[in-house]
Formats: structure tokens, sequence, C-alpha cells
């Protein structure tokens, strides 16, 4: 085609963040470096593999579970796992009878250092807007359909704590090492979105 | 405020699209925006959580619904750099060569908020959420207000998002999780389902 040699032009939203980015940094307010300083991490160190590891020792040391429910932020940190929106942490069980869900109406509050950064779906108006009015039938939806009988708990993550969910030990995992466990765990289940 | 970012209930939206081996980032703007926000928020006087949450609430509620999660923050972003007079909203159109929506007024009002006080209630405690509509921040969700909950965990004294987005000043206070049936909160509330929301004291009152 003939205009392979022109570029993309950049979108409205592209053409306001170099605007913003070019003013803030020609009048010194943006320090060198620090946007990528600031992301670096989320992109590789920090994601769901913190959390799984967390649960897949929950699941292999019930002390370190006891702890890990008395005190989330201090047994998370055992991992080293803390900072922005994981200062004060709190995990919450499913049983047989008892399925967690996370969710925040307001804005998007996640769990980064144990999560990293939230999908787009969970800062979407649908899955804010309907969690807390029909779980059940969202659950579904999103393929995680629970019994009649077992009792939905939905966390809005709306002041300081932000919410892990522990899942359920699937069966059959009896033989495994911790290492193990760590690859069955999902980002799914530990929003509660997921059973394993 | 009553925003359109407190959606917690609204019913129309459909099914949530979930997306297969998504990218931390979909395109590089969005990293840059992420960077970008945080810098811009380090330097606003009285900055907070609380005022940057507020000024994204600002945002026209057609612009919030119709733009992603990052637009949100540069759009927020902008407005707080304006506001502190770190750059002019002429400025931000010259460089973007077009339009650059921008947040609402901020409309402090009436916080809403009493002053700090000793937590009064416990755990097991029956409370119900206070009817009150401030114009500016709030962590108190709309469906919740004036409905019937029970205290179910204690999470200690933390600064009241209502006074730290308006004022330099941080006031705490007891902040509890608070349980409420699906059947308090709507007249269609799914059986056997509760919904737990993290509330200060100042939104709440004895049951």
């Amino acid at each position: 085609m003939s205009d392979d040699h022109h570029p993309i032009p950049p979108s409205p939203i592209e053409r306001r963040v170099v605007a913003l980015e070019e003013l803030l940094t020609e009048r010194g307010y943006v320090p060198e470096g620090f946007i990528e300083a600031f992301n670096r991490g989320y992109e590789n160190d920090i994601g769901p593999m913190n959390g799984a590891k967390v649960v897949a020792r929950a699941w292999s040391d019930p002390e370190y579970k006891k702890r890990l429910l008395e005190d989330g932020t201090r047994a998370i940190a055992e991992f080293g796992f803390g900072g922005p929106e994981g200062h004060y942490m709190v995990v919450v069980e499913n049983t047989p009878q008892v399925h967690n869900v996370v969710v925040c109406t307001l804005c998007s509050c996640y769990p980064w250092p144990v999560l990293g950064l939230p999908p787009r779906w969970y800062k979407d108006a649908p899955y804010r807007a309907r969690m807390v009015r029909e779980p059940r039938a969202l659950l579904k939806e999103m393929g995680c359909d629970l019994a009649d009988d077992v009792d939905i708990r939905v966390w809005d993550s709306s002041a300081e704590a932000r919410y892990l969910v522990l899942p359920e030990r699937p069966n059959g995992t009896d033989g495994l090492s911790e290492e193990e466990l760590t690859a069955l765990v999902t980002r799914d289940s530990m929003i509660g979105v997921a059973r394993l | 405020m009553d925003g359109i970012h407190d959606l917690g209930g609204k019913q129309g939206f459909g099914p949530v699209e979930v997306e297969q081996d998504e990218p931390v980032f979909h395109e590089d703007w969005e990293r840059t925006a992420r960077g970008l926000t945080f810098a811009t928020v380090a330097q606003v006087p009285n900055s907070s959580t609380s005022k940057f949450r507020h000024a994204i609430e600002r945002m026209a509620p057609a612009h919030y619904l119709d733009s992603s999660y990052y637009e949100h923050w540069i759009t927020a972003a902008a407005t707080l750099a304006i506001e502190a007079g770190l750059v002019t909203s002429e400025d931000l159109q010259d460089r973007a060569g077009g339009p650059f929506p921008l947040s609402g007024p901020d409309q402090p009002g009436e916080v809403g908020v009493p002053p700090a006080h000793a937590a009064r209630f416990k755990l097991g405690d029956q409370v119900r959420v206070r009817n009150f509509h401030p114009p500016g921040h709030t962590r108190c969700p709309g469906y919740i207000r004036g409905k019937l909950g029970v205290v179910t965990r204690l999470d200690g004294e933390w600064s009241i998002p209502d006074v730290a987005a308006h004022t330099p000043d941080r006031v705490t206070e007891a902040t509890y999780s608070v349980r409420f049936g699906a059947d308090e909160l709507w007249s269609d509330g799914q059986r056997g389902a509760s919904v737990n929301v993290d509330l200060w004291d100042s939104y709440l009152e004895p049951a």
C-alpha cells in the first residue's frame, strides 16, 4: 500500500499523555527516569505468582495458614511482599460452604503486591456494578457455578483493607510439593471469580 | 458525591468481558500515564490518594464511562496539575493539538464528617449507614446508605478520606468491615449472599 511509509498518527489520548508529560518534564516536575522506575517490577516481578506462593504455603503449612488468616499483612510480608496497595492485607478463606469474591465498586482497589495490576475487566463498569448485586449469576456467567447452598461473601474494598481470597486446595493434590502447588493457583481464584 | 464512579448495583452494563492472556499494559501510553500520574500527584499541595480519587470522580459521567482506567488517571492528573498551577488548560490543548477534556470543578461543600471521636462500635454491633449525600469525596457507596448491617471486623484507625480529599487535615477514626445481607440491599437480592463494605465510623449510626 502506498501509505506504508507513513507512521500511524498518534491517537487523541496518546497526544494528551505526551502533552502532559512534555510540559511537566520541561518544567522540572517529573524527575528523570521516574516513569520507568515507577512501573518497573509490575510487568515482570510483581504479579499473581506472588499470591500463588502465599496460597501454596497456606495449603502446605497449617501454622502459616493460621498466621495468614489472623494477620494477612504480616504473614505475606514473610515472603517480602508488601508496599503500595498492600499495607493492610486481609485474607478470606473459601470452604465447601463459603465462597469469597472481591470487588471495588468505587474505583479499582486491588492488592498489587500479591496480584500485580488488575485486569481490565476488574476495572470496568460491568464487574463493579454487578458483583455486589447479582454475585451468584455473575460468577456463573464467568464460569464459576456454585451450588445453591454455598454462601457467597462479596468484599467491596471501599476503605484500607485489600483482600486476597484463599482458595480451597484442589482434591488429589496430597502428594504435591509447595512449589508444585504454586503452579495450580490462578489469579482468578485469588480474586474469587474461579474455583480450582 | 453521587457520581457515576459509584457503580455498585447499577444495571444495564451487560457481560463482563474477560480478555485471555491480557498484557499488563495494552498500549505504551498506558505505561506512561501510570507513572506520569504518580509524578504529578506527588507535586500537588496537600496531596492524598483521596484527592486523586476525587479528581477522577469529578469527570463528566459520559467521559468516565466511555474511557479506560488510564484515561481516568491522566484526566485526573491533568486536572490536578492545572488546579495546582503547574500548567494551564491552554498549555495542554496547544501541546496536544486538540481538546483535552478535564474533570469538573472541586466542590467540597459540607464534608459531612463530625470531629474525631472514639470508636463507637464493636464486633457484632448492628449499625445503620447514614443517609448522607456530601457534594465532595466520600468512600461510602450509595447502595448501602440507610441500610442495616453488622460489624464483622475492626480495622483500627485510618485517615478519613472525606477530609483528606479537600483539606490539609488528616483526621483518623475507627474503620470497620460491615456485613449486609443481599436481601437488605436489594429487593431482588440473591439468596445466600452478603456484601461486606469497609466503612469509617462517621458513616454509621447505631441501630
